[in-house]
């Protein structure tokens, strides 16, 4: 053994260039060098668009079509080119890859085991029986509900988790030296995000491959990676251990990103008592048919009030599926609620369009997380807030570019975009258009669902200013929808926390800062990843629920199932009460304050 | 325009160039090739049937003795023509009454696309042969039998790309808004349509030439002494043992008129070519 052994990977003055727009190559990636040590993981840090993934492809040898790969790689006995063994014949193989989007890596059609194991049989490193034994060990190593016979199930028969671990299986069937995860928890829910990094975390461990961790986000990085290395357009800025970079970060870009890793916005003054501006009253609503007494077979909210007062910011929390969006399309008239009624100023709204005025409509606005959908491809961003403008204010000719030129300047763009298309314009570029759209109506509320999810953490911290300096030069109010309790904090007065279309608590924002919680609000805040080494535990709370053998049944707790502090023969038997705490939240739940707080 | 025009064709692919050079070939022929024409297209000019090329007749001549080169020059107007105004009018329609079933309510979807199913249903050439037997082949007739058959198809296309473009944010954001389904479908809908619509609306062309050279072929399409490259291929069938130009060039006229228009469309709806 020598005293110190070649590193595992090498990479040296690595060129990623395409062709820019203007014909002349552009460098994506430009001269990154960093060894990886044997066993280690390495993060591999920035924005969208700092060449991350490009280099994690660069990795296995592959690059999009048009790209081309200049520099030294090598992996192990591998490298870049043409002479055997080349990067490429080991892709699949020794080196495998975990995509972000599990959903869009999965053949539907097929059944997980057969994909699961196919890396294994196209390398032949085992018969499809001993590949199958692996994989079964696999999932029960990732922790994964029923290993032996997960492998049965068609891809949408599992969730987005268990497809995220069951893709991690995929990859380490062959028992590579070399795992890529590329944002393999972006898309997840902050509570499934634990469970799958904890599972990711300890196979890793046990495997004892080596490591490039793909991500954006600062904090998760952290549990994950032994070195970090930070890029921005294309440029290494800082490469160093994880605890030396957490704690002395050396570039300015570092420091950008961990501040962006926590938003705060300028504090809001405080308003004694806002008149109540938006009224949502005992809100069901489901998709779907409904049956001859007119209730739905799956109802997605279940009597949720809410208010939002003139000039106020709410915010709405939730997982994936708790019915977040569900209540702004029912505001907006997308969706008719199958009971309750929405209140504007006192008046009731008609439960679609259809049935309110273009003024009611006006005072409402949507705005909806994807820009890259919500606006359309075929208009340029002038036409776009044109038309609003033409469609309810009448503006037309000069008065309408100078009103345009105006919200431009509003959401802090520069006035030469009005002719662009969207598809030429930057992620948090098109999000800002977005929302000018429905500043163009000069509306009183606007519902944001989830504006910030898609954006990078930097372009997120921006938005946010933007929309909390909006609202106070504006006086306009939000209903603003989000998975991520930090932004909701550093942006609303009052907090609303959705689980599977009932709300569990509601309170001013100041009453999540410490216990007592809804323990599912606990669950939330607990989740979010914390910028510190060893955040990260190694089994949840979650492995203690006592009822988690129980089935979900609307009349009881929902929450029931995932309670880690539930009653027996009280949770499981009566309906919990609406519990109102000293600090003036209100929580739906049959613990008592002094418990909550325990 | 003329400045778009040649920046459009610059930046096209090689294939999509010579698409571009033969379609922009036989859209001129079919509005001067009647003044080119050296002889009347009905004339019998010629002593010898099936003649080979030569200084007076370039194409030779037919099975009756005219001149070939004269009744292809004619002909290809015919033929250009009818299949542009054809395809104008199914496309139009088509993509019309799948806007409306898109934007419209549940059971005019339905009834319109059970319609077309029904309309797709029924052979193509059957029908044509019906309807040509009932009312006699008129130039206007012909029209509207090949619009009918195209129809449905179109319809269909266009339907399904409607139906994805309903579900998008940004129609969910005009429907919010309280915009009318006429905006909703000619403005937000329609121009995200455009592209593969397009390559429908090549393809169908294609489509009708055939059809219409199918029809002339079996005596059903235009009557002489009009001829389309179809009828010309037909009329001059008995050339085909000796192989005469007189049937091997209409044949070739079609396929260079479909090939061309097939090969602008693929490069023109391929890249980002705007």
């Amino acid at each position: 053994m020598n005293a110190a052994p070649a590193p595992h990977i090498e990479v040296r003055n690595l060129c990623v260039t395409v062709t820019g727009p203007d014909g002349a190559p552009l460098r994506i990636v430009d001269s990154v060098s960093f060894d990886v040590a044997r066993g280690e993981v390495l993060a591999l840090i920035g924005e969208s668009g700092s060449g991350k993934t490009t280099i994690a492809l660069a990795l296995m040898g592959y690059c999009r079509s048009g790209a081309t790969i200049s520099g030294d790689i090598r992996v192990g006995d591998a490298s870049f080119g043409n002479t055997s063994p080349t990067l490429a014949q080991q892709r699949g193989h020794r080196i495998t890859y975990v995509a972000q989007s599990a959903a869009a890596a999965f053949n539907p059609s097929r059944r997980i085991m057969a994909q699961v194991i196919e890396p294994a049989l196209i390398h032949r490193t085992g018969s499809p029986d001993e590949a199958k034994a692996r994989a079964i060990e696999l999932f029960r190593a990732l922790a994964l509900p029923s290993p032996e016979t997960i492998g049965n199930r068609y891809p949408h028969e599992v969730s987005g988790g268990q497809l995220q671990r069951l893709m991690a299986a995929m990859a380490l069937i062959t028992k590579p030296d070399l795992v890529i995860f590329d944002e393999p928890t972006t898309a997840l829910d902050v509570t499934t995000q634990v469970e799958v990094l904890q599972a990711f975390r300890r196979v890793f461990r046990e495997q004892e491959a080596t490591g490039i961790y793909v991500s954006h986000d600062l904090a998760v990085v952290a549990q994950m990676a032994d070195q970090i290395l930070v890029l921005n357009r294309g440029q290494v800025r800082e490469q160093n251990s994880t605890a030396a970079l957490l704690k002395a970060p050396a570039d300015d870009y570092t420091r950008t990103l961990m501040d962006a890793a926590h938003p705060v916005v300028r504090a809001q003054e405080p308003v004694a008592r806002r008149e109540p501006l938006l009224d949502i009253s005992n809100i069901s609503a489901s998709y779907g048919s409904v049956d001859s007494a007119g209730r739905p077979a799956l109802p997605v909210l279940s009597g949720v009030n809410l208010t939002i007062g003139r000039g106020g910011a709410v915010g709405v929390i939730g997982e994936s599926g708790s019915g977040k969006s569900t209540i702004a399309r029912v505001v907006a008239g997308l969706l008719a609620p199958t009971a309750g009624n929405v209140l504007l100023d006192g008046e009731p709204l008609a439960p679609t369009v259809a049935g309110r005025t273009r003024e009611q409509l006006r005072r409402v606005q949507i705005v909806f997380q994807n820009a890259d959908v919500a606006l359309n491809p075929a208009h340029s961003v002038g036409d776009i807030l044109g038309r609003v403008l033409r469609f309810y204010h009448g503006a037309k000719g000069a008065d309408a570019q100078r009103r345009v030129a105006r919200l431009l300047d509003l959401i802090r763009l520069p006035a030469s975009v009005v002719d662009r298309r969207c598809d030429e314009l930057s992620g948090g570029q098109k999000q800002r258009v977005n929302f000018a759209r429905a500043l163009a109506a000069d509306p009183d509320v606007i519902l944001c669902d989830e504006v910030t999810s898609a954006l990078d953490t930097v372009v997120r911290g921006a938005i946010l200013d933007l929309l909390a300096d909006l609202r106070r030069d504006l006086g306009v109010a939000y209903l603003f929808i989000s998975h991520d309790i930090a932004t909701v904090k550093a942006l609303c007065d009052e907090i609303v926390v959705l689980y599977k279309g009932t709300r569990v608590e509601t309170g001013l924002c100041e009453t999540y800062a410490a216990p007592p919680f809804h323990p599912y609000t606990d669950l939330l805040i607990s989740s979010v990843p914390e910028l510190r080494q060893g955040w990260l535990a190694d089994e949840t709370a979650q492995v203690r629920a006592p009822f988690a053998h129980l089935s979900e049944r609307p009349d009881l707790c929902r929450f029931l199932p995932r309670c880690p502090v539930a009653i027996a023969n009280k949770c499981d038997m009566t309906p919990p009460p609406l519990r109102r705490l000293s600090g003036g939240n209100v929580v739906l739940c049959h613990r008592t304050e002094a418990e909550l707080a325990g | 325009m003329n400045h778009s025009l040649i920046k459009f064709a610059r930046k096209l692919p090689v294939s999509g160039k010579i698409g571009l050079a033969l379609v922009s070939f036989w859209i001129v022929i079919a509005f001067i090739g009647p003044l080119l024409a050296p002889y009347s297209p009905g004339a019998f000019v010629s002593m010898e049937v099936f003649a080979d090329s030569s200084g007076d007749f370039w194409l030779g001549s037919d099975f009756l003795g005219r001149d070939v080169l004269s009744r292809l020059l004619v002909g290809a107007r015919f033929t250009i023509g009818l299949s542009l105004i054809a395809v104008t009018i199914a496309s139009v329609t088509g993509t019309g009454l799948a806007l409306t079933a898109a934007v419209g309510p549940r059971w005019l979807d339905e009834l319109l696309a059970r319609a077309m199913d029904t309309l797709i249903s029924i052979p193509s050439k059957i029908f044509a042969l019906v309807l040509v037997a009932a009312f006699g082949s008129s130039l206007v007739l012909l029209t509207l039998i090949v619009s009918i058959t195209y129809v449905a198809g179109n319809f269909r296309i266009a339907r399904s790309l409607a139906v994805g473009l309903a579900q998008l944010d940004y129609v969910e954001v005009a429907r919010a808004r309280g915009e009318g389904r006429f905006h909703i479908a000619l403005v937000e809908m329609l121009p995200n349509m455009i592209r593969p619509l397009f390559a429908d609306i090549g393809l169908r062309f294609v489509f009708i030439v055939l059809l219409l050279s199918g029809l002339s072929f079996l005596g059903l399409g235009l009557q002489p002494p009009n001829a389309d490259l179809g009828s010309l291929v037909r009329e001059n069938v008995s050339g085909l043992g000796e192989g005469a130009l007189a049937i091997l060039i209409p044949a070739t006229a079609i396929a260079s008129l479909t090939v061309g228009v097939n090969l602008l469309i693929d490069a023109a709806t391929q890249g980002k070519v705007r």
